[in-house]
């Protein structure tokens, strides 16, 4: 018998496959979307933690200078009083692409070295005479893939133990390659000691110990994380409203069958556990496409995210994918308890509905009503608590919550606020068919406001995150026209270069503005400070948010310190404030300057004054001021000098295209998921409508039969379904709005440290409107069509088939 | 390769496996280094120094201690020093490397630890006058004259040890022809001399607490660049002091055809002996499961010569030194024609 029932029960699929299609597809999407967050997400950690735990093996303790550099002899007193250290000199190495991290350690005593060349490939793994030179360099193969071809470079070991954009190699060969002979960046405390020493900061009171902190990486990577996972999250709801259409509609369809199975004697028990067994199937299948699915997607977005985070945090993530067996069992459990949650009402209908009871909408449409005031105060309840962790807390968790109070908060009381505007609609009507139609959209609505919530969700989210962006955008450009101000950008290879360097621009009356810099640590991370020289350039065009009367002349007198926005919302600094830049060094901050694409804290002094406090302040980078016109001629002419063979120039257009580039690579993710999103609730109206069509005919056949022709039915339903698209988008309007302005003046400062001005534009809005529209009557059209051809006989069967 | 082989193929510049080519890589060849020669004056303070252009070098301090508690302890402190390429250089650039190896042996624990350095920095090195060893923390310092009355610090996670040593000026003991000492029929050889008259006097720092230490001790120093024949997988070495006041130092070098061993036997009297090949003989009599290897902890050890028969029996089997390159290090005890205490180190036993 349970083989029969069910046969019978999937018997419906197979009449029915563009509903069996829906389900899946709705599912799988869901599905898909959340699995492909979930991977960018768990390929970053990885890469994260690789990069974390083996690079300067920095889950152990480090000492650290308190200024500048460690000498050897250092090292070596601190070793032979007992402490067991790991020397690690670091430092950027130009190459002609840019600049790799460049770490040299001890071989000998590094912790986690020989991990990470164990896997090597064996053709060039260690051999005998490169290790006698100690002249070998350890690159991931994709680095070596982007370095072009250097002379100098040494012998390569390539292993993809080391991370992307890193070169290892010992510590004698890097302190040549860097030019820093007897140089020691910091000290990585092995975690076995012996008995009986002295503590540290008795024997060397100028370094400090320093504990890995993952905290200021981590906590900027996991705010992107967990906007993705947010993105993730909305999508595998907005799918899940599908899964609520097509099961419910599954379900309402099959009434009559599971009256014949119950008359021939199939318990309602029985019933339910097949009826189980059949959405468990389902939920696999669609599950194991969804992953599928959200593999392709994570294996194509995966790029722009590593794009992302090393453009914005400096994290570097690989950009291949891996599969993790994690991912996949959490796929597939969302899949089965995602299509549970989404059953659950249609399911306990099924257990609790009276053997002979008759379908109705009507009645359905009334008990929905209470539900409507239900889940508005629900709502109400949610925006109450987002505002409330907002004043309470401050934060990026404060932030979210409000977000998603807000969210949340709006589509549960979307229901009720429609059948208002209906209700009123209804009131105004002045034609008997206008009643109806108002009358037959308010009676839908329980049916369709699951899909038109989604719908809000989305274009919201739409309305909110494109405004964020394009005003991230256009602010971004008016501040790189200000901070790129020199119209080339040179590098040397080393001091001698720049000097000669210097010396032949000078007299061909070119300005040169040095850009020097040091790193001091500062509260457990490391302060960049820069040293500039006076000049109008800074003065005129430097990107200033606040700045005091007379700012650059202080600063050029050496008395006071100009801050980046990071900085000064980080400490709570700002003009008029006193500053430590080390323990000896403190200076009054005369200006913030925005600083975007940069995490990091940053402040500048003048140039002697950096040099006066710091050492190893490498002179090597120089921006030129000259006629636009000139700038090609002078790339040409330093080229051709043979003095300069290996100075890198980038010219200012060439350098804002770049960060253009970068900086709209970045979003790239936020705008596919969104298109996606989007694209899932207009699934989620066709499924609802196509639900909401069977259990339409009783109610289209007596206005038929009252002479509205079946094309104009067929018209009634696309307009019915654009205008409740429509109340919804408009409704979205503001909400998007206020997560803009969320996103722009609470998440970003959490997040990336500076606030940003909120541009508003329109145009965009109303092509959400349009693609809103045009998801709706794309949704609409089927059952449309099907309405404007249906045989007359069927809508006469309404009457004769009664129930 | 895992971490301790990658270090010791680091060390000792080998290409894995390392069985075929002796054990620690001690059987290549020596390219570029200096060569043992027959008839070389040692020179002394001078020749307790390093010697960078030789490719190997060690300085091997055993002892026999019995503490205030009555228990039989050992010590062992060694630093090796090995060159990438001859020659010595200031910095990191330097091809010499030091690695320590310091060894306590209660009746029932073995504590060992181990230290690794460059050359050329300062961290570790040897100076001949005054007398100095050292890696990190730990040190063999002069402190009186040269080698005569030496004072001797280590330390480990849990454990240390600080002893004072003294000769009553005895001289150095030179192994083989004046210090030229053969280590295969090939022709193999290394220079060797040893002091082993120490006097000592310490304090062990053990978990539970210090413990007062007497005893003798036993330093060798010995440096080459290829000790080993190719096919000689490792040594049973044996430095053993009688009640009668002799010595005996003794060491089997198993080939693959056949073993070779070679000793020096020191009179209470000072003189000594060079014992030819085959005179020595050593039988392993019992095996223990020692870190999952099987390893003779019991020897039977002739000397016609001397008329000499006595069973060597390990103070605590389980004196394995698990360290990059590991290898069984403990004290021993004497029984049979002669009594007394010793060390006994065994080495490529897989």
């Amino acid at each position: 018998m349970k083989r029969a029932a069910l046969g019978a029960l999937l018997s419906h699929w197979w009449r029915h496959p563009l509903q069996l299609i829906t389900l899946l597809t709705g599912l799988a999407l869901a599905t898909g979307l959340w699995s492909a967050v979930q991977a960018i997400n768990g390929e970053a950690k990885a890469s994260y933690n690789l990069a974390t735990s083996e690079i300067g093996a920095r889950q152990n303790e480090t000492l650290v200078p308190k200024t500048g550099f460690i000498p050897l002899s250092r090292y070596v007193e601190l070793r032979r009083s007992g402490w067991r250290l790991s020397p690690v000199l670091e430092g950027r190495w130009p190459q002609n692409t840019g600049s790799l991290r460049l770490i040299g350690v001890d071989l000998l005593s590094h912790p986690t070295f020989s991990n990470m060349v164990e896997n090597s490939d064996s053709e060039s793994s260690f051999s005998l005479d490169a290790l006698s030179s100690q002249e070998q360099l350890f690159l991931n193969p994709k680095t070596l893939e982007q370095l072009t071809v250097h002379v100098d470079l040494p012998p390569i070991v390539q292993s993809d133990q080391i991370p992307i954009d890193v070169a290892l190699g010992d510590i004698s060969l890097v302190e040549r390659l860097l030019q820093r002979p007897g140089q020691i960046t910091r000290m990585i405390i092995l975690p076995e000691q012996p008995l009986g020493l002295h503590p540290l900061e008795d024997l060397a009171p100028e370094l400090q110990r320093q504990s890995y902190d993952a905290g200021q990486m981590s906590r900027l990577t996991d705010s992107f994380h967990l906007n993705l996972t947010a993105f993730g999250l909305l999508s595998f709801a907005v799918g899940l409203f599908i899964v609520h259409g097509s099961v419910s509609l599954g379900i309402e369809q099959r009434r009559g069958l599971f009256r014949t199975l119950r008359a021939m004697g199939v318990p309602l028990h029985l019933l339910t556990v097949l009826l189980l067994c059949e959405l468990l199937l389902i939920a696999i299948v669609a599950g194991s496409a969804g992953l599928v699915l959200g593999y392709l997607i994570a294996a194509a977005l995966l790029p722009d995210v590593s794009a992302t985070l090393s453009g914005l945090y400096g994290a570097t993530v690989e950009g291949s994918l891996n599969l993790r067996p994690g991912w996949l069992i959490s796929g597939i459990a969302m899949a089965v308890v995602g299509t549970l949650i989404a059953s659950t009402q249609a399911i306990t209908n099924i257990y609790k509905m009276p053997l002979l009871a008759t379908p109705g909408l009507q009645a359905r449409a009334q008990a929905a009503s209470s539900q409507q005031y239900g889940m508005a105060v629900l709502g109400l309840a949610l925006m109450a608590f987002g505002t409330a962790s907002m004043l309470v807390f401050d934060g990026l968790i404060a932030g979210f919550a409000l977000l998603a109070g807000m969210m949340l908060g709006t589509a549960l009381m979307l229901p009720l606020l429609l059948s208002w505007v209906l209700t009123l609609g209804l009131r105004n009507a002045r034609s008997a068919l206008g009643e109806w139609i108002w009358a037959d959209m308010r009676a839908q609505l329980p049916g369709i406001s699951l899909a038109l919530m989604a719908l809000l969700l989305a274009l919201a989210t739409n309305i909110g995150v494109g405004t964020m962006v394009s005003s991230f955008r256009l602010t971004f450009l008016g501040w790189m026209d200000q901070r790129l101000s020199a119209e080339l950008y040179v590098t040397a290879k080393d001091e001698d270069q720049a000097q000669k360097l210097v010396l032949w621009l000078t007299r061909r009356d070119i300005t040169v503005l040095p850009i020097r810099w040091s790193e001091v640590p500062f509260h457990g991370t490391k302060l960049r400070i820069y040293g500039v020289q006076d000049d109008p350039t800074y003065r005129e065009k430097w990107p200033m948010l606040q700045v005091q009367n007379g700012a650059w002349d202080r600063v050029s007198n050496g008395t006071a310190v100009m801050i980046n926005e990071q900085l000064a919302r980080r400490r709570n600094l700002w003009p008029g404030d006193d500053l430590n830049l080390t323990p000896s060094w403190k200076m009054t901050v005369v200006g913030v300057y925005s600083d975007y694409g940069n995490p990091h804290e940053q402040a500048i002094v003048t140039l002697p004054v950096l040099l006066r406090h710091a050492d190893n302040v490498p002179n090597l980078r120089f921006g030129l001021r000259l006629p636009p016109s000139g700038v090609q001629n002078l790339i040409k002419e330093i080229q051709q000098e043979s003095d300069f063979e290996g100075i890198t120039m980038v010219d200012q257009n060439d350098l804002k295209a770049r960060s253009l580039a970068v900086f709209d690579r970045t979003f790239v993710v936020t705008g596919a998921l969104n298109l996606l999103t989007l694209g899932v609730a207009g699934f989620a109206i066709l499924t609802s409508l196509l639900t909401l069509w069977n259990m339409r005919l009783p109610q289209l056949a007596p206005i038929w039969a009252l002479g509205i022709t079946r094309r104009q039915l067929a018209w009634l339903e696309l307009w019915r379904s654009l205008a409740l698209a429509a109340l919804t988008a408009l409704l979205a309007l503001p909400l998007g709005l206020l997560l803009a302005w969320l996103l722009l003046s609470v998440i970003n400062v959490e997040a990336f440290g500076w606030k940003l001005p909120m541009y508003i534009f329109p145009l965009d809005w109303l092509r959400l409107l349009v693609m809103a529209l045009v998801a709706a009557a794309i949704a609409a059209a089927i059952p449309a069509r099907k309405l404007a051809l249906i045989k007359p006989s069927e809508l006469l069967k309404v009457f004769a088939h009664e129930r | 390769m895992n971490a301790k082989s990658f270090l010791t193929a680091m060390f000792l510049c080998l290409p894995a496996p390392a069985s075929t080519q002796g054990f620690a890589g001690l059987g290549t060849n020596a390219n570029g280094f200096a060569i043992p020669q027959q008839g070389t004056f040692l020179s002394f303070p001078a020749d307790h120094g390093s010697h960078p252009n030789f490719r190997i070098e060690w300085w091997y301090l055993t002892a026999n201690l019995k503490g205030d508690d009555d228990l039989e302890y050992g010590v062992q402190w060694t630093l090796f020093r090995t060159a990438l390429r001859p020659g010595s250089e200031d910095g990191w650039s330097s091809p010499q490397l030091w690695m320590g190896h310091a060894g306590l042996t209660t009746p029932n624990h073995q504590f060992f630890a181990e230290r690794l350095a460059r050359g050329g920095i300062g961290q570790a090195g040897v100076t001949a006058d005054p007398f100095m060893a050292w890696i990190d923390n730990w040190e063999m310092t002069t402190v009186g004259p040269t080698l005569q009355q030496l004072n001797l610090k280590a330390s480990g996670a849990d454990f240390a040890y600080e002893l004072d040593m003294s000769t009553q000026g005895q001289q150095l003991v030179l192994h083989g022809d004046n210090g030229y000492s053969v280590k295969s029929a090939g022709g193999q050889a290394s220079y060797y001399y040893s002091q082993p008259h120490y006097q000592i006097t310490g304090t062990l720092s053990l978990p539970h607490g210090p413990v007062a230490v007497v005893g003798q001790g036993w330093l060798d120093r010995e440096w080459s660049s290829q000790p080993l024949a190719e096919d000689q997988s490792g040594w049973d070495w044996f430095s053993l002091s009688f009640d009668s006041g002799d010595k005996l130092m003794g060491f089997v070098l198993r080939g693959a055809s056949a073993d070779f061993t070679s000793g020096s036997w020191i009179s209470a009297d000072g003189t000594v002996t060079a014992l030819q090949p085959g005179d020595f003989q050593a039988l392993a009599l019992k095996h223990s499961n020692v870190s999952g290897r099987s390893i003779p902890t019991e020897w039977k050890i002739t000397l016609p010569a001397k008329e000499l028969s006595v069973v060597i029996q390990a103070v605590n089997k389980q004196s394995w030194m698990g360290t990059s390159f590991p290898y069984w290090e403990g004290p021993v005890t004497i029984s049979g024609s002669h009594t007394g205490r010793g060390y006994l180190e065994m080495t490529g036993y897989e």
